[in-house]
């Protein structure tokens, strides 16, 4: 009896050492052992595929080579799955990858209602969550959480470029139309927010149900309006049909402009240019902005079958290099060991890469990099495959990002 | 009070036109579906599929071998139609005997297949397909409203269509063949007719009549794997609401819920996807065997 008891105590103790021992920043023989393992969750079969899916997967692989990481002894291995868009589905996978797989890093997660539940999860299992292509600010604002990186894009940001710099141009009466759910109704109050402080006005608002297939009703609507711009607060193929019939319509060919409030390029590439020529979005990345991001763009080019990154890959390729920079840094032992510390000290590290050029990682967890408004090229003036953007403003990144300040995130001492 | 009447004039006439578009697409599927349910007796869920094949067909003759719209208004039908020949052949001809579940169950599971090989070839976002030259173009001025000429051409061409098939079925030898199968495959059978390559053809074509839509749709609508199933839910509803299999009935029923639905759209947008569930629940209360059919 007592034998046993003596046992249980000292593996009891040794269990305990065992964290104690991993936490340690012990960066010779420890770190030989490490093994990490990144998780790239994502649409794989339905609408989101294309600005996630597959091409997410290949840039995050591309992250891990032009890291060196492996050079540093530590090892990185990556699987992905589908989440269906559903946020139970999504729960259900991290918990899995966590609990039995070991994985310590999930990056991407398309889809606000999915990246809102990886959140959590994260938190609660102290582990990484770099999300790239899930658009909502409430991962910034209330539901902050010192496990989480949002990279590329938000809703916030998306309004504000589109929305503020529209009316400038002299554009100053809108009329939306909206998916009608809580994504969507988000979209269109933070941009007529913007619209309005820039002395612009709403004259209107459709709600449509997502997935319609026949917009040309809403789109007939809008013009009786007699707004200047049209607000697409939607996403996907929604987006698509909307702006295909409004090109067999001559929405544009009469002056109205269209203004689409999320749209990636792979977007334009579905609907051409003959129906996409003059829409007006935002992204923060495009493959052909500047030498890095060109240089990025063949680099990993030959892996993607065909696809091209978007800002929403680039994002999850920037995010994982910049953890694996981390990784080297703390050494991957006690990266594995404390999400959160990783995270902090990813925060603590200036970012730098070819997709984004230098940012920074504020402390509510919002990556600042610069904002792109494009506008997409006439038929004639793209000379060549996926020759779709020219460049109409840069906000800068002091000023594209909500203010902390106004993200009531909790994590952020006032 | 006059003036607030012309503002809902101007305001609803544009969609009416534009319902009578989309309920040239409802007419058109549901079409289909009744000549294969009312001839087959099989409720043929993989419609929706076939109609997004269709498009992509289209699409891949002008883009692979270079043909354009008009050829594939008519190959395109055709290759779908013989894909739906083996279909029928190799699984959906077993199913005549059985109950009507094991023939929606193994056509939504085609469904599934078809879309799920597509969205693996072809990705989920789309794919453009430009409307013809002839059609494209400023769209016309009605006065009250600026029309696309394709979108002219999509009501006429399913006018045209479904009287095409409706004369097929009520008015020609074939037709009367083919009703008296439904009633009596023996009898028929016995008098020299060759029942089983009939109900082939006739499942082909109602294959190609979805093919048809399918082409039909691709400038219109993005050409994408979920093209169809986003559709053929409310196409079922409209055949349900005609009637089950009744030919006048559902292409009847395709414009006026097209029309309904037009009208939802500028009165209360957010009911826009509910309204035509609501008339079906309506019509099932009221008439269970549908507005045409009979019980």
């Amino acid at each position: 009896m007592v034998q046993d008891r003596r046992s249980l105590l000292m593996s009891g103790a040794a269990l305990a050492l065992v964290p104690a021992l991993a936490g340690l920043p012990s960066r010779g023989r420890a770190q030989g052992a490490t093994s990490l393992k990144i998780g790239v969750l994502n649409d794989q079969s339905g609408v989101y595929r294309e600005v996630s899916g597959p091409t997410s997967t290949a840039c995050v692989r591309q992250a891990i080579q032009d890291s060196g990481i492996a050079a540093k002894g530590v090892n990185v291995e990556v699987v992905q799955a589908d989440h269906q868009n559903k946020a139970d589905v999504g729960a259900t996978i991290a918990r899995q990858w966590i609990d039995r797989d070991g994985v310590d890093v999930i990056v991407d997660v398309p889809n606000s209602a999915v990246a809102l539940a990886i959140n959590g999860i994260v938190r609660e299992k102290n582990k990484v969550y770099l999300n790239s292509t899930g658009g909502t600010t409430e991962l910034t604002g209330k539901q902050c959480s010192p496990n989480t990186v949002h990279w590329t894009y938000d809703t916030y940001m998306l309004a504000k470029s589109t929305g503020g710099a529209m009316v400038k141009t002299g554009a100053d009466s809108w009329f939306f139309i909206t998916a009608d759910y809580a994504f969507g109704h988000d979209l269109e109050r933070n941009t007529s927010a913007f619209v309005q402080a820039a002395g612009g006005k709403v004259l209107g608002t459709v709600r449509h149900p997502l997935q319609s297939t026949d917009f040309s009703s809403y789109l007939l609507q809008a013009q009786q309006s007699r707004a200047k711009v049209i607000g697409l607060a939607n996403a996907g193929t929604d987006t698509i049909n909307c702006v295909k019939q409004a090109a067999e319509f001559g929405v544009t060919r009469r002056g109205t402009k269209i203004a689409v409030m999320l749209m990636f390029i792979n977007d334009v590439h579905s609907l051409g240019l003959t129906a996409a020529q003059g829409l007006v979005c935002t992204e923060s990345f495009y493959w052909d902005l500047n030498d890095r991001t060109r240089a990025f763009t063949n680099r990993v080019k030959g892996s993607l079958g065909g696809n091209y990154p978007a800002m929403s890959h680039a994002g999850c390729y920037a995010s994982v290099l910049h953890y694996l920079k981390t990784v080297a840094d703390l050494g991957g032992a006690a990266a594995k060991a404390d999400g959160a510390a990783t995270v902090a000290r990813m925060k603590a590290m200036p970012t730098d890469d070819d997709c984004f050029g230098a940012g920074t990682i504020r402390e509510d967890g919002r990556k600042l990099h610069p904002v792109y408004l494009f506008e997409v090229k006439k038929p004639e003036e793209s000379k060549g495959a996926w020759d779709y953007y020219k460049l109409v403003q840069t906000t800068p990144a002091e000023e594209a990002w909500r203010p902390v300040s106004e993200g009531a995130c909790p994590l952020v001492r006032a | 009070m006059i003036e607030d009447l012309i503002f809902q004039l101007e305001l609803g006439l544009p969609q009416v036109v534009l319902g009578l578009v989309n309920g040239a697409f409802y007419a058109l599927l549901s079409l289909g579906l009744a000549v294969i349910f009312g001839m087959l007796n099989v409720i043929n869920f993989a419609h929706g599929a076939q109609f997004m094949v269709g498009a992509f067909v289209a699409w891949m003759l002008l883009n692979w071998v270079g043909i354009g719209y008009w050829p594939a208004l008519i190959l395109a039908p055709l290759i779908v139609g013989a894909f739906g020949v083996v279909l029928e052949r190799t699984m959906i001809s077993r199913l005549y005997k059985l109950d009507h579940l094991y023939g929606l169950l193994l056509t939504f599971g085609l469904a599934l297949i078809i879309e799920g090989l597509f969205r693996n070839g072809f990705g989920s976002s789309g794919l453009p397909y430009a409307p013809p030259e002839l059609l494209s173009g400023p769209p016309v001025d009605l006065g009250f409203m600026f029309l696309p000429k394709y979108r002219l051409w999509v009501v006429a061409a399913a006018v045209v269509m479904s009287l095409a098939t409706w004369i097929i079925i009520e008015k020609t030898r074939l037709g009367a063949y083919l009703r008296a199968a439904t009633e009596n495959a023996a009898l028929v059978q016995a008098f020299g007719v060759n029942v089983p390559r009939m109900m082939t053809l006739t499942y082909a074509a109602g294959v190609a009549l979805a093919a048809f839509a399918g082409v039909l749709a691709a400038p219109i609508y993005s050409v994408n794997p979920q093209m169809g199933s986003s559709l053929i839910i409310t196409v079922f509803a409209v055949v349900v609401i005609g009637g089950m299999g009744s030919i006048l009935g559902s292409v009847l029923t395709g414009f006026g819920l097209g029309l309904v639905e037009g009208l939802t759209k500028v009165f209360y947008p957010e009911a826009s996807s509910t309204v035509i569930f609501v008339i079906m629940a309506i019509v099932l209360l009221a008439r269970p065997a549908g507005l045409f059919g009979r019980a």
